[in-house]
């Protein structure tokens, strides 16, 4: 289980020294063995809340917990070692690493054409075209983000965050997608997105919002709220 | 040879020993073993040091190993090597230099390397630089390379120092012909106080020749880098010069580009980045597992690959 404990964060204007705040006093349980999707409109702090959970930003107040173990004060190493994997939603590009040197750094050892096919074909490529090129500007958007994807599975882990997945994936690759998140069902796993695909699939969505405490709640309750009354805003006048 | 020798002959040109073909390897301003074939000649220079290599005109897939180590310390030498590339040959020539320095002093090498490429022909030139030694002690390297490339011909140079080199000045001229093709892939790491200066003069006489300069370097330490780059259009050609860098500690790089379109048909590109590793990239790979220290140790070995 892992639990966020009245976390705010803020950050301050450098020239003014004014305080925003992007997340106030926030309480969540992600239970293992489920997929609970996180939506809300721009501005709602919902990648920030992922940056939180993998160590990136450390909260203005409040705690991370897993498993029993408050992590609010370790690193992203240290989180990612004891099984947190990360999917950004804007795919970093390195010049000069190849496709395989990544994966191979994601599993933590040096994998052939096979393992590293296994990883790949998942997300819809064939490892063949893609092992020896680099992760740079020469690929598209869309291959960069499935690589992205390939990484966290080759990575493995017990909580997945995937900061939206679906971004740049092009539609008639969308039931392979929904399929991997489901593959992942017997772990932890926090999805950012606005896709009703996706939130189909999830056990639990959590609706945050700038202004007041996010909503939570299973999906055959939020699902109806979400999507029959106009979203996200008349999602909050339904509960 | 010793083992300094043979780890130096390693680096510098991925030998284990001695090479096949034709091939001259100095040591401390000697030649130390040389051989010769019916298609590449090699020939020791009569009126200076230095040696001719001559390819015949036809030749393919031949390598050429010139290798130059320096072990002996207040060490300063210049050498001249002229290659003469005949009509449609296509040879790769391993070059380069090791200096193993474990005095105080001074150990340096000049090398000034002419090239004048014969219509058609084509080059792999591989040159790698490198140094080791004690640490007070100074590991220069003055390389001058100067290419000529007739109609059609080209030139594909990479050039590597990978670290301990305390100075180098290296400065590559070319003049290229219609359709000749000049390529450059320069992969540059200074340290501590170390001092690394490359300049690029590119003359683009020819109609439809072309030249591709891509130099990426990474900056440690207090080191400091200087690229500068002249790239002249005379007819109508395509220049593109690249220079991205990495920043780190307290290092310092200036990059200079000058591209000069003579001709209203040239088309000349420059592109220049100096910066330090991205932080997304780091955080990406400590997502992965890895330390800071790790996450940047993979970058920079990557971006230098």
């Amino acid at each position: 289980m892992l639990e966020l404990k009245n976390i705010t964060y803020a950050v301050k204007d450098k020239d003014t020294g004014n305080s925003t705040k992007i997340l106030s006093n926030i309480c969540l349980a992600f239970p293992e063995k489920s997929i609970t999707v996180i939506t809300g409109q721009n501005g709602s702090g919902k990648s920030t809340l992922v940056k939180l959970i993998t160590g990136m930003e450390k909260p203005t107040s409040g705690a991370i917990f897993y498993n029993g173990e408050d992590i609010t004060s370790l690193s992203v190493t240290e989180r990612a070692k004891m099984g947190f994997t990360t999917a950004f939603q804007q795919p970093v590009r390195f010049k000069g690493i190849t496709v395989k040197k990544l994966l191979d750094i994601a599993c933590g050892k040096t994998s052939n054409l096979s393992g590293l096919c296994d990883y790949l074909s998942q997300v819809g490529l064939c490892a063949r075209n893609y092992i020896d090129r680099e992760l740079d500007g020469s690929l598209s958007g869309g291959e960069a983000k499935r690589i992205e994807l390939a990484m966290a599975i080759a990575k493995g882990g017990e909580v997945f965050l995937l900061d939206e997945p679906e971004a740049g994936i092009d539609l008639w690759s969308f039931s392979d997608l929904t399929k991997l998140f489901t593959s992942l069902k017997d772990k932890t796993v926090i999805i950012v997105s606005h896709q009703n695909k996706i939130m189909e699939i999830a056990d639990n969505i959590v609706l945050l919002d700038k202004e007041s405490a996010p909503v939570t709640g299973s999906r055959e309750k939020m699902l109806p709220l979400l999507q029959n009354r106009g979203g996200v805003c008349a999602a909050r006048k339904g509960v | 040879m010793d083992k300094i020798d043979l780890d130096l002959l390693m680096k510098i040109a991925d030998l284990h020993g001695i090479p096949e073909g034709s091939y001259n390897i100095r040591k401390n301003g000697q030649s130390l073993s040389r051989a010769s074939d019916k298609d590449v000649e090699i020939v020791s220079k009569k009126d200076k040091d230095g040696i001719d290599i001559i390819v015949r005109a036809g030749v393919k897939g031949k390598s050429v190993h010139i290798p130059v180590i320096l072990t002996a310390s207040d060490m300063l030498e210049k050498v001249y090597n002229d290659f003469y590339i005949g009509k449609g040959a296509d040879v790769t020539i391993i070059a380069g230099c090791g200096i193993h320095n474990d005095t105080c002093g001074e150990s340096r090498h000049d090398g000034v390397h002419t090239f004048y490429l014969e219509e058609g022909s084509s080059v792999r030139y591989i040159e790698r630089h490198y140094g080791e030694g004690n640490e007070k002690s100074k590991r220069e390297f003055t390389p001058v390379t100067k290419a000529y490339l007739k109609k059609g011909a080209s030139l594909f140079m990479e050039s590597t120092q990978l670290g301990g080199v305390t100075y180098t000045d290296r400065l590559t001229t070319a003049t290229l012909y219609a359709g000749a093709k000049f390529t450059v892939r320069e992969k540059l790491l200074t340290d501590g106080n170390d001092k690394a200066i490359t300049r690029f003069k590119v003359k683009l006489v020819g109609r439809d020749s072309t030249v591709d300069v891509v130099s990426r370097s990474v900056a440690r330490g207090n080191s400091y880098q200087s690229f500068v780059s002249n790239v002249i259009g005379k007819n109508r050609c395509f220049g593109h010069v690249e220079c991205d860098s990495i920043l780190l500690d307290n290092a310092r790089i200036l990059s200079t580009p000058k591209i000069d379109a003579v001709s209203p048909e040239a088309s000349l590109v420059h592109e220049a980045a100096v910066g330090k590793i991205a932080g997304e990239q780091l955080v990406k790979l400590m997502t992965l597992g890895l330390t800071e220290k790790e996450a940047e140790d993979t970058i920079i070995k990557g971006y230098l690959q």
